[in-house]
């Protein structure tokens, strides 16, 4: 034993175990401290840009807070416009955690959606119970399917996801749109054939009056389940540890006897399933059909929640509150100033995170360095 | 430099070091892997800034603040992995970031050519500057970084150790380019820790030892066990203690394989080799010659294209990474880093890499946290890992508890076969004897252990027996007790034993 050990052993190891935690809130800061400033940030440009054309951000803003937050109406809007950016939002991220930037949830759920319909108004003869499930299923599979594809394209040739991912979203797009105008033809609309009644998903405002008038419904919960789900299986699971372990060091992975191939291709598809799950929200819940182009950039949008949301679970869900809100306000203030403003909103507070988290990084490392002097 | 010091987050890396360098010389900077030689020259260079001291060159008080700093104050420096872009041509490389041009638009190769073949005459180092450099050897694309920084008109090169991956040959020809450098006036600081260099061609020697000076001397009166001393600081035969191997049956028998290296070259030419239960062998070689493949080759990392891998008597050829781990191999790898460790994993993670998928650790489905805890909990007090934190991520550990991490992973797995690849790389010395004694113990019960090391004096006292490889190839395996670094530095070279033997007759 040499003498730093004997001598200072103990000493060091209270100061490490100090240091361990320091660094561990120094981490909890980091990730709830960032999206917040980044939060104070945006609102802050935004007031600049309000006053700006000549309105008053005080005003501005409460009107937003009051038509979202304010009552259950707008609250119930809130959580309609989140409840597909949770599903897209975990999508992103779990492809995130393995590695993976997926782009491509936008046409993952394009296709998903369609399945969740197509079973819905091809299957009518069974019960809703069993309906029901059968559609989430199809909706699960349809986006794992086109989630496979780039998986399996990045673990066989080595072409970039990323590529292939933002391709397959036309591809997912101009099918479905065929699909919907040619062989599922509804005249005159751009909409497949309508669910069996069975098959369609209660709002909330049917357990809560209160929510009277907003299409939020209970796939809200499964959206929560699913967050729950995801949580469980990246760090309770032996194949979520393998995913995470691929994500942060394939060859570390690979030495550890996991099958990195196999473990890209299933984290798409699972990224593709968890997209797929926006079409349940849409079609079972909401409009009862499929129409053409109904994500209008809920996939895209996932990327900021998952950004935002540090890839975490509750991450995601709390950002997916946050820019459901965001969107819904648009709505609310538009009478006052365009709507507009509320998208350059959400770009300040996607930047404010990017910039902001590396800030923050420099300076844990600066502070950690100081409490060492 | 004085009083340089310079922290990173957990080691004060450099510690008040002074380093003085004069005109036309060629000096030494030796140390251990973690010294801080690295971190100083860094800092010479402009790539770190230190937290404090100070820089004087040429008798001037200066701040480097960039490696362009560096560069204009006459300082250039060939890093330890090349900096070339291998699809440009030699000139092209050579005049990237600061080209010549004609009229301020069009890039002018053509004086570059010239300026190029000039400095190839002057210091001898036969490089032509149309040459593609992805078809150069290593040695010559050394040269070409060699000739970057002249190109820039440096006269004080740094070169951080520029030998380990060259083979003997190629060495002898640095030196005698080296040599011209000084004859031309230039000062040269070669970073290394391999002393028999450091006599050959050093005028003057600095050793560092855990981020200090420890010691600067004139290399004419000085020998490599002075040397050797200073940079362990204490005498330093690092015998570990050993009895006799009670070698029993066959555990790892490799007849005849073949692999492709990374950049689809053949790597592994016909190699043959063979190691018993209870028994060291040591492979000894000059690095880059096969080690790396054939270790990720057992280990199931790499598929040999011929050739047979039989553990145990079973063949187990092209076996993946996983099954391997399943028949008992436990792999400690030369990167610790790269394959070992997932940095932001917690230490508890880390250390269930590789059993994830077995009990107690992994289930049906769900991962057990409380057998992950106790493990990474009996083992950090059992191999004295600090500090006793389970859930600190492995990328804050030392490196010296880093490596113990991964050895005692490994050594937990109950191998039935260990392969430990440079196991006491870039660690502390105190970790450095853990590590060996933790290798030796392991033999005693009964493991088979192949050791790879770029370190012979630590393949000579571990080893019981020692393959020699080249080029692919075992060329010749010898008893540990009967050999020496002389044969071995020999035998390393392709020289066969029976040549070596008559030649000294």
């Amino acid at each position: 034993m040499n003498q730093d050990g004997t001598d200072h052993g103990a000493l060091s190891e209270a100061r490490t175990s100090a240091q361990a935690r320091t660094a561990l809130l120094l981490r909890l800061t980091g990730a709830v401290g960032v999206p917040v400033i980044a939060l104070a940030a945006a609102f802050g440009v935004g007031a600049l840009f309000i006053a700006a054309i000549g309105q008053d951000p005080g005003y501005v803003y409460a009107k937003l807070f009051r038509g979202t937050f304010g009552d259950f109406y707008g609250f119930g809007q809130v959580l309609f416009k989140a409840t597909p950016l949770i599903f897209s939002g975990l999508a992103v991220a779990l492809a995130f955690k393995a590695g993976l930037f997926n782009i491509g949830a936008e046409g993952q759920l394009y296709v998903g959606g369609f399945c969740v319909a197509w079973v819905g108004f091809t299957l009518t003869g069974l019960p809703g119970l069993v309906l029901v499930p059968l559609c989430v299923l199809a909706g699960a599979l349809g986006g794992a399917a086109w989630g496979i594809i780039p998986g399996y394209l990045k673990a066989r040739f080595g072409t970039h996801e990323v590529i292939n991912t933002i391709m397959l979203n036309f591809i997912a797009i101009a099918l479905t749109g065929y699909l919907v105008t040619n062989v599922y033809i509804v005249p005159e609309t751009i909409h497949t054939p309508r669910i069996a009644p069975q098959a369609e998903i209660p709002r909330l405002e049917q357990f809560w009056p209160v929510f009277k008038g907003s299409p939020v419904n209970v796939s809200l919960f499964l959206a929560l389940a699913v967050a729950a789900l995801v949580y469980l299986f990246l760090w309770r699971t032996k194949h979520g540890f393998e995913l995470r372990a691929v994500g942060l060091n394939p060859w570390a992975a690979e030495y550890g006897g996991v099958n990195v191939a196999s473990g890209i291709v299933t984290a798409m598809a699972l990224s593709g399933a968890l997209a797929g799950l926006v079409g349940v929200d849409f079609v079972l819940g909401y409009k009862y059909y499929y129409e053409q182009g109904f994500s209008a950039g809920i996939g895209f949008m996932g990327i900021a929640v998952a950004l935002l949301g540090r890839n975490h679970p509750l991450g995601v869900v709390l950002a997916a509150l946050l820019f459901g809100a965001l969107s819904y306000g648009g709505l609310v203030i538009n009478s006052v100033v365009p709507k507009e403003l509320v998208e350059i909103l959400q770009a300040i507070v996607i930047v404010a995170v990017i910039v902001g988290t590396n800030l923050f990084g420099a300076l844990a490392v600066s502070l950690k360095k100081r409490s060492l002097e | 430099m004085e009083g340089i010091s310079k922290r990173f987050a957990l080691v004060k890396a450099n510690d008040c070091v002074n380093l003085d360098v004069r005109r036309g010389e060629i000096h030494a900077l030796v140390g251990e892997n973690g010294a801080g030689k690295s971190t100083l020259m860094r800092i010479l260079y402009g790539l770190y800034r230190p937290d404090s001291g100070r820089i004087s060159i040429a008798g001037k008080l200066t701040d480097v603040r960039s490696p362009s700093d560096a560069i204009s104050l006459g300082v250039g420096m060939v890093h330890q992995h090349f900096m070339l872009i291998p699809q440009l041509s030699v000139a092209e490389n050579v005049v990237l970031g600061s080209e010549p041009s004609r009229s301020g638009v069009f890039l002018d190769l053509k004086s570059a050519y010239r300026k190029i073949e000039e400095l190839s005459r002057l210091f001898a180092l036969s490089v032509d500057p149309r040459s593609q450099v992805e078809k150069l050897s290593v040695g010559a694309q050394q040269r070409v970084e060699i000739l970057k920084i002249l190109f820039r008109g440096a006269e004080l090169l740094i070169l951080d150790e520029p030998t380990a991956v060259l083979t003997p040959q190629e060495t002898e020809a640095l030196f005698v380019i080296l040599k011209r450098m000084r004859e031309q006036g230039k000062t040269i600081v070669f970073i290394t820790h391999k002393l028999g260099e450091v006599m050959e061609i050093s005028d003057r020697v600095t050793v560092m030892r855990r981020g200090r000076v420890v010691g600067v001397v004139n290399t004419r009166d000085s020998s490599p066990a002075e040397l050797a001393m200073l940079m362990v600081g204490r005498k330093v035969l690092f015998e570990v203690e050993k009895g006799p191997a009670a070698a029993g049956k066959t555990v790892l028998e490799l007849d005849g394989v073949h692999a492709l290296g990374a950049s689809k070259v053949p790597r592994l030419k016909g190699l043959s080799v063979t190691v018993r239960a209870g028994e060291i062998l040591g492979v000894a070689g000059v690095e880059g010659n096969g080690q790396t493949e054939l270790v990720e080759v057992i280990a199931g990392l790499r598929r040999p294209t011929s050739g047979r891998v039989l553990l145990r008597g079973e063949d187990v050829t092209g076996s993946s990474p996983r099954e391997m781990l399943e028949r008992g191999v436990a792999h400690i790898p030369e990167d610790r880093l790269k394959r070992g460790l997932i940095t932001e994993f917690t230490v508890g993670e880390n250390l269930i890499l590789g059993s994830q998928f077995r009990r107690p650790y992994g289930g049906r489905v769900f991962l057990n946290g409380n057998a992950v805890l106790a493990n990474a909990e009996r083992v950090l007090t059992e191999f004295d890992v600090r500090p006793r934190a389970p859930h600190l991520r492995a990328g804050s550990l030392s490196g010296g508890n880093q490596q113990k991490l991964v050895v005692a992973r490994e050594l937990g797995r109950g191998p039935v076969l260990l392969v430990a690849s440079q196991p006491t790389r870039g660690v502390d010395i105190g970790a450095i004897e853990f590590i060996r004694r933790c290798l030796v113990s392991q033999r005693d019960a009964g493991t088979a252990v192949l050791l790879v090391s770029a370190d012979l004096s630590e393949i000579l006292s571990l080893s019981d027996r020692i393959a020699v490889i080249f080029d692919g190839r075992i060329v010749s395996t010898v008893d540990a007790a009967a050999t020496d670094e002389k044969e071995l530095g020999l035998l390393m070279t392709g020289a066969s034993r029976a040549a070596h033997g008559a030649s000294r007759r």
